[in-house]
């Protein structure tokens, strides 16, 4: 277009015209970068010895550009870039605040801890498959989902990170993984289709989709538009994306089929995908509606920790016995988003991150155990202490931070939830959580005691050398819940600001909106 | 006519929950296909429906002279449709490949993940 053809229209009304600083570009980093490696890793098909390296250089880069942003959040405050240098709520922006920021980098470090895992568990059929692309892939999806301001272009992130998750779930054409991927493609359809059913009425009734744009208007529209039947349908999407009770069956019946590197990434990032949009849309968006709904949440939240726990107690395979606790972890975070205020909303922050990190550990923990002791099943495991004491040891370690014992990182999020739950007189919230706990602790200690203690025949073998890819990032991630259980103070601190931000979205609308909220 | 598409998208719903209430796969995938459709339909009633006004803004004006078809949604659509199609296409291809590895596609029988008479946990040792 010639410029000179159109010289009434004042652009600078719409458009941004000033150039982006180096920080903004912070912000879409870890998606274009996701991206960028997961096509050239497309383009080296053939040259498959390459890809681990190559994965494991760009994931370590994804948590250097996902600290760098953290660090300029906490600095300056939420960031926005908008593409296309269109301004929003006409431009689709991406927005990060510390929240999304937090998320991100978790996700990240849990990643890069998958990708080294990789080397050992991905042989190369599964590398001639794709497995590393659609990591790459994934991480774009997950990247995005957490960085993004605009409500349309989550859903499409969400739909980019289910499409790598359907990849990776059958690699390898076993049986059992197509059977688990059937239920967990089909469910996670329809959850994804709600969210744009809610999403399309949300268009019809704000005439907007940019979050920062919808918390400001939500207030006048109160009282007219029906905006409890949004809360709810996002609530049931985004509790489907969780695994919340009841919609939560699709996660046990797949989580334990993949490779077990495939199932830790599932358990460390896709279920908290969906409890941060939950987070971002029910504490951001509609703080009224969420107030009105929590004892809904709270009942909800309750049953899936009941439900997880008494699966996690009901069997004998390791990997679904993990897969009943993250459903288990979900239910206390429901619980946080229900009880609110800064104690709720900080301690469910606090305990996703927390989450992320255990449960991706105690996948790798359990891929560890079947390579040792050649069984799933706590049935047959048998002397997994004797085989290799350094790994018993790790184990018990994130069997205690699972259940929430001092001093890993379990703790301090339970202690918020609880007295969250305390300070509102919810006193039936916090026998709750207390006792999932309780009953967390007797699951685990049964698994150590089965799988680990017991004297049986896989106990006369000798000691069996690990190698280093796979126990480095076991060790890696519980010295990380152990170094958040002793020293938790910088966290917190970042954790209050953020939950802070959710509640009062000023800076994150100002971040949006520069010249003010348009009219 | 709002209020005829509101039907239509009604209808659409219903039909699509009946069908992947079904425990055969195949008619739960034709289900999702309707759902899609529903939902695209939702979105495009959501918007705004004017026939025959196209958006177009006329050479010496700055904005539209009159009410015209509202793009967001359509762009909105369009986005919704292909991402829904490629899913559809990722699941028929499942299906048929579930069929063809389990033998069945009654989500009944499907059962290799998770077995029906699993052995209890053990009590002691």
């Amino acid at each position: 277009m010639a410029a000179s053809t159109a010289p009434s229209v004042d652009l600078s009304a719409a458009l941004v015209l000033a150039p982006p600083t180096a920080a903004e570009w912070l912000v879409v980093l870890p998606v274009a970068w996701c991206l960028t490696l997961g096509a050239l890793l497309v383009m080296m098909r053939r040259n498959i010895g390459l890809h681990p390296a190559i994965t494991i250089v760009g994931l370590t880069g994804l948590v250097g550009i996902d600290a760098l942003l953290l660090l300029e959040i906490m600095r300056n405050g939420p960031m926005t870039m908008v593409m296309g240098r269109w301004l929003p709520p006409f431009g689709i922006a991406f927005t990060a605040d510390l929240t999304g920021a937090l998320f991100a980098l978790v996700a990240a470090l849990v990643a890069l801890a998958a990708g080294i895992f990789s080397i050992a568990d991905i042989n190369d059929s599964g590398r001639r498959y794709g497995f590393y692309p659609l990591l790459m892939v994934l991480m774009a999806g997950v990247s995005g989902a957490f960085l993004t301001g605009d409500i349309f272009n989550l859903y499409v992130w969400f739909e980019v990170l289910l499409i790598s998750s359907f990849g990776l779930l059958v690699l390898g054409s076993e049986h059992e993984q197509i059977d688990g991927t059937v239920k967990y493609g089909f469910l996670n359809l329809v959850a994804t289709t709600l969210f744009l059913v809610a999403t399309g009425y949300l268009y019809a009734i704000f005439g907007t989709l940019n979050m920062a744009d919808i918390a400001r208007k939500a207030e006048g529209l109160r009282s007219s538009a029906p905006l409890m039947t949004l809360a709810g349908l996002y609530t049931l999407a985004f509790g489907m994306k969780a695994a919340a009770f009841p919609v939560n069956f699709w996660l046990p019946a797949s989580y334990h089929t993949p490779r077990v590197v495939v199932s830790a990434l599932f358990a460390g990032l896709l279920t908290k995908v969906g409890i941060y949009a939950l987070i971002r849309v029910m504490v951001m968006l509609f703080p009224v509606e969420r107030e009105e709904m929590s004892l809904l949440l709270a009942v909800a939240g309750s049953l899936t920790m009941i439900v997880g726990v008494l699966g996690a107690l009901a069997q004998s395979d390791f990997r679904r016995l993990l897969g009943f606790l993250v459903i288990a972890g979900i239910g206390s975070i429901l619980a946080g988003i229900a009880v609110g205020g800064p104690g709720g909303i900080g301690g469910a922050i606090f305990y996703a991150l927390h989450s992320m990190l255990v449960m991706t550990a105690l996948y790798f923990a359990s891929g560890i155990a079947m390579r040792l002791g050649a069984s799933a099943s706590i049935v047959t495991l048998a002397g997994l202490y004797r085989r290799h004491v350094g790994f018993a040891a790790l184990s018990l370690m994130l069997c205690f931070a699972v259940s929430g014992l001092p001093p890993f990182s379990g703790f301090w999020p339970k202690v918020m939830l609880v007295k969250a739950a305390l300070d509102i007189g919810a006193w039936w919230l916090a026998a709750v959580l207390l006792l999932a706990g309780f009953l967390t602790t007797i699951a685990t200690g049964r698994l150590f005691l089965l799988a680990y203690w017991r004297d049986g025949a896989a106990a006369v073998g000798e000691t069996a050398p690990l190698p280093a890819s796979t126990l480095g990032p076991l060790a890696a991630l519980t010295l990380l819940t152990l170094v958040l259980g002793l020293y938790p103070e910088p966290l917190l601190a970042t954790i209050q600001e953020a939950a802070a931000g959710l509640a009062d979205p000023s800076a994150y609308g100002e971040s949006v909106f520069p010249e003010g909220w348009p009219q | 006519m709002e209020a005829w598409f509101a039907l239509l998208v009604g209808v659409f719903f219903t039909v699509a929950v009946y069908l992947m209430l079904s425990k055969f796969i195949i008619r739960v995938l034709l289900g999702v296909a309707v759902l899609g459709n529903a939902v695209n339909l939702l979105i495009f009633t959501g918007g705004r429906l004017t026939r025959e006004v196209p958006p177009v803004i006329a050479g010496d004006a700055e904005v539209l002279a009159g009410p015209a078809a509202n793009a967001l949604p359509q762009a909105l659509i369009l986005t919704a449709i292909v991402i829904s199609f490629s899913f559809f296409a990722f699941l028929l291809v499942l299906s048929w490949r579930a069929y063809d590895d389990l033998e069945t596609d009654n989500t009944d029988e499907m059962r290799v993940a998770e077995p029906m008479n699993e052995p209890a946990p053990p009590l002691g040792y």
